[in-house]
């Protein structure tokens, strides 16, 4: 293989003799790895790709795919996905800062709801994503074509969130959130946003505030920035967390505390429009079906803890 | 030029002014007012719409000062990148400059349109009390204000014909805010509060589209339940444009059959949008005007196939479609083969994050309609595997396109099938598409589509680039090409400084450029901003490194975004935000 003659032939003449030796290494091990791919291919169901014997014999002809050409100006050519689906970050490969600037950009995707790019990282990083995906497209299973779509990092990470990508508009993905595509087999119909916008509102306090419920991961947190969000805001005080019913396995002892001891409820509008007194359900529940919260005035909220008990019960 | 002869003096200045009121475009009356001092001075001075594409571009008393007979003024603000959150909310474009200099010398203004500017409860209210015969308010995704700034328009504008407030973020501090138009308003023409996220009182609505008996754009928000719905309709037969609320309720067929003809009524409807939360059982009832339509906006509307299929396939004479990728390969056949007139379609992610289950939306999609709607020259398509194939069968089917956007949800996706960059697809695209004036390119691109690009799209105005090229290079043959190139955006490149230092004057030929995790350095900015005195260079550094004037060259810039300007250096920065 004499990947300097493919540069020729494609014409680009902007290579320098680095480059050309970071194409070596890329062709050795982008050919290694797309054979690598072959051989996963074919063990697919449901696979819609052309017959990969196709691509092997077309392998043998010396016919390089264009990306090992580009592959040359990338100072990650480590950085290939084994499943090549895709491509890591195209970055000059002109300094380490710049490297690892790209590299940084694929990270492995972790759990990143708030959309922060992954840290700046080196090249280390970059290695760690080939590893992280090349045992990953192994597993994956999902529709051919979704480019890394279901390449999930390992057991729960979901997708890191790039800011900004893809470039839809805030306004559609609070929409989105709130009103998430049905899918056809309603029972385990996912909301597939990775964030959850509902808005709050207080009663008496001049204008509504937003949270995003993915961020948090239980009750308390929960409480705890809500606190902050309505500073003066008082829920009264009954056990040691310091809200009371709000935690999960509500007896009905708390929410007598609740009712009595305090001056607000927080409450919930949920999936069929009826409010619910927030705490009553485990909080992955109350995530899936809360669609609104107010905090309402503490007598208002009497009638509230009878129907919410009997409507878990329901749904059990 | 024919010796000394003065053409203007051949003629009043009236006979001019209504000459030049014949001229229709900007571009046209840009062009007269260069053509000699007179001739500028007098079209300036009747000049009735002005356009500011940039409102940082001229101060505004200056611009206020310069036409004084504007009536109608559109300014637009942040860049559009802040649409995806990548400009810091403090980043500026507030309205307030701009509200008071209008105030002061445009009394007889009747038209403001903003978009992605901050207009605050105080800027509404400016307005509110300035303009005595102030007719069209259009805040388009902008934010900064409360139903209380709307409470305050209601009340005092008595002649107001239309109120747009199109995806913008509005706080809710004034519940009822529509009770504050007065029972005398009658002006209503159009009402576009789709955006709003609270309650609307419908029967405050209904009173008000009762006496508003020439609404012709109606669009409700969510929370407007179909029941009350066929109320509105009834009283405004006459809509050609509808943005429907809550589109869904328990089966009920009495609510079926009276919503059903309330929209058979309604004869003239041309537009239909809404339907949020849409229920399939309520979706025939706008069968019957499915023909009539000639834009359907169903991209916030959660129906699947085929339900969405048979709506769809019913609106033969559609020009513009708006969608979810819902609708599938299968459902674009369709449209390809029902809606032969279609001139724009925009696919929308159903599900940009997860994925968890995929839609089944392809190039297939997109080829068949480039394929079967000969008017097809705008596109917006977001969906997850692209070949080269298809974009140069898209490319020879279309080279009609003006406005071409793909994205690729997954960054640096290859052609799928050959695994290649996807740069022949796209040199495809601009080399046959002679008229593009848009585009967006996505998936995995090495520096030659910007070889191609920079060569071919010789009326490209507007380019979006993320997550591509190798180097310096492929910016280099953007900015020494495309010679219409107006606006720039590019996110997470490898471009650097050099094709940024090279092609400098380029800069001031177009109306901005931004730049975000790209390689550039401060130095660069700092030879630029030297350079380049009618250029405002401002660097954004979320990061908080300290004061910017303390950094070396060679510190890289976060975000870049630089702009023509004969207002100089702007003193509404925030702290994130330095000009250099």
């Amino acid at each position: 293989m004499s990947p300097p003659l493919e540069h020729d032939y494609i014409g680009l003449s902007e290579l320098h003799s680095p480059a050309a030796v970071a194409v070596a290494v890329g062709a050795a091990e982008d050919g290694a790895l797309n054979l690598k791919e072959t051989e996963l291919r074919l063990g697919l169901p449901g696979s819609e790709l052309p017959d990969r014997n196709d691509l092997v014999g077309s392998l043998s002809l010396g016919l390089l795919p264009k990306p090992l050409v580009s592959g040359a100006k990338r100072g990650f050519s480590d950085a290939i996905d084994g499943a090549g689906k895709w491509r890591l970050a195209a970055v000059g490969g002109r300094s380490e800062v710049d490297a690892g600037k790209g590299g940084a950009l694929f990270s492995p995707k972790g759990e990143n709801c708030d959309g922060q790019l992954p840290a700046l990282g080196n090249a280390g990083k970059g290695k760690d994503a080939v590893a992280k995906a090349t045992e990953h497209e192994r597993k994956a299973a999902g529709q051919v074509g979704i480019a890394n779509g279901n390449e999930r990092g390992v057991a729960p990470a979901a997708k890191a969130q790039v800011v900004g990508w893809p470039p839809i508009r805030n306004y559609r993905k609070n929409s989105m959130a709130t009103n998430p595509p049905k899918n056809k087999e309603d029972a385990d119909g996912k909301q597939g946003s990775a964030c959850l916008y509902v808005k709050v509102s207080m009663d008496g306090a001049p204008y509504l505030r937003k949270v995003d419920l993915k961020m948090y991961k239980n009750y308390k947190e929960f409480s705890l920035a809500l606190e902050e969000m309505f500073s003066g805001f008082t829920i009264g005080q009954c056990d040691s967390h310091g809200i009371p019913g709000l935690c999960d396995g509500l007896a009905d002892s708390k929410l007598t505390d609740l009712l009595s001891g305090s001056e607000y409820a927080l409450t919930y509008e949920d999936k069929d429009g009826d409010w619910m007194l927030v705490g009553d359900v485990p909080w992955e529940m109350f995530t899936d079906s809360c669609r609104r919260l107010r905090i309402m005035k503490g007598s208002d909220a009497i009638g509230l803890a009878p129907r919410a008990m009997e409507k878990c019960k329901n749904h059990n | 030029m024919v010796g000394r002869f003065r053409w203007a003096a051949m003629f009043p200045d009236e006979v001019w002014e209504h000459v030049f009121s014949f001229l229709t475009s900007d571009a046209d009356r840009n062009a007269a007012a260069l053509v000699c001092r007179n001739w500028n001075r007098i079209e300036r001075r009747s000049r009735k719409r002005v356009f500011v594409g940039n409102c940082y571009s001229v101060a505004p008393t200056v611009a206020v000062r310069l036409f004084p007979e504007v009536r109608a003024a559109v300014i637009k603000g942040k860049p559009h990148f802040a649409d995806f959150n990548l400009v810091p909310s403090d980043w500026g474009g507030g309205a307030e400059a701009w509200v008071e200099a209008m105030a002061e010398g445009w009394p007889n203004l009747e038209e403001l349109r903003f978009k992605r500017m901050v207009v605050s409860d105080d800027c509404l209210d400016l307005i509110a009390r300035s303009f005595k015969n102030f007719k069209v308010l259009s805040l388009v995704s902008c934010d900064g204000f409360s139903t209380s700034g709307l409470a305050a328009i209601a009340a005092n504008c008595r002649n107001l014909r239309e109120l747009n407030l199109r995806e913008s973020e509005v706080e809710e501090t004034c519940l009822n805010w529509i009770s504050h138009f007065p029972e005398s308003c009658t002006s209503l023409v159009a009402l576009d509060i789709a955006c709003l996220e609270g309650e609307v009182n419908a029967s405050i609505l209904e009173r008000l589209i009762s006496r508003c008996s020439n609404i012709m754009t109606l669009r409700l928000n969510h929370s407007v339940p179909l029941e009350r719905l066929v109320g509105l309709l009834q009283r405004a037969p006459q809509l050609m444009d509808l943005g429907t609320g809550k589109f869904s309720a328990r089966h009920n067929p009495q609510l079926f059959s009276r919503l059903e003809s309330a929209i058979a009524g309604c004869k003239n409807l041309r537009n239909l949008s809404g339907f949020w939360e849409p229920g399939l059982t309520y979706l025939p009832a706008v069968y019957s005007i499915c023909e009539g339509l000639t834009s359907l906006n169903l991209n916030y509307a959660t129906i699947q196939n085929p339900e969405l299929v048979k709506l769809i396939s019913r609106c033969k004479n559609l020009r513009r479609l708006l969608v979810m990728d819902l609708i599938e390969d299968s459902g674009l056949v369709a449209v390809a083969s029902s809606c032969k007139l279609l001139q724009e379609l925009r696919v929308f992610p159903s599900d940009p994050y997860d994925a968890a289950e995929p839609v089944s939306l392809t190039e297939q999609g997109l080829v068949a309609v480039s394929a079967g709607c000969p008017m097809l020259h705008s596109v917006l398509y977001f969906c997850r595997q692209m070949t080269n194939a298809a974009l140069l069968t898209v490319a020879k089917n279309r080279p009609n396109l003006t406005c071409f956007r793909l994205c690729i949800i997954e960054p640096r996706t290859p052609d799928y099938v050959t695994q290649e960059p996807l740069d022949t697809g796209f040199s495809a695209i601009v080399e046959s598409c002679k008229d593009l004036r848009r585009l967006s390119v996505s998936g995995l691109l090495t520096d030659l589509v910007f070889k191609s690009i920079g060569a071919s799209a010789n009326y490209l105005e507007m380019l979006s680039i993320a997550f591509a090229g190798d180097g310096d290079m492929g910016l280099h043959y953007i900015l020494s090409g495309c010679k219409n190139l107006r606006k720039l955006e590019i996110r997470d490149c490898p471009f650097g400084d050099k094709p940024l230092l090279q092609n400098a004057s380029k800069l001031e030929t177009m109306r901005s450029l931004w730049m975000s995790s790209c390689s550039v350095t401060l130095g660069a900015c700092r030879q630029l901003a030297r350079a380049m005195p009618r250029l405002n260079v401002e660097v954004i550094n979320e990061s908080g490194r300290g004061p910017l004037v303390a950094q070396p060259d060679n510190c890289p810039v976060e975000k870049l975004y630089i702009y023509r300007t004969i207002a100089g250096p702007r003193t509404d920065t925030p702290q994130c935000v330095w000009t250099i």
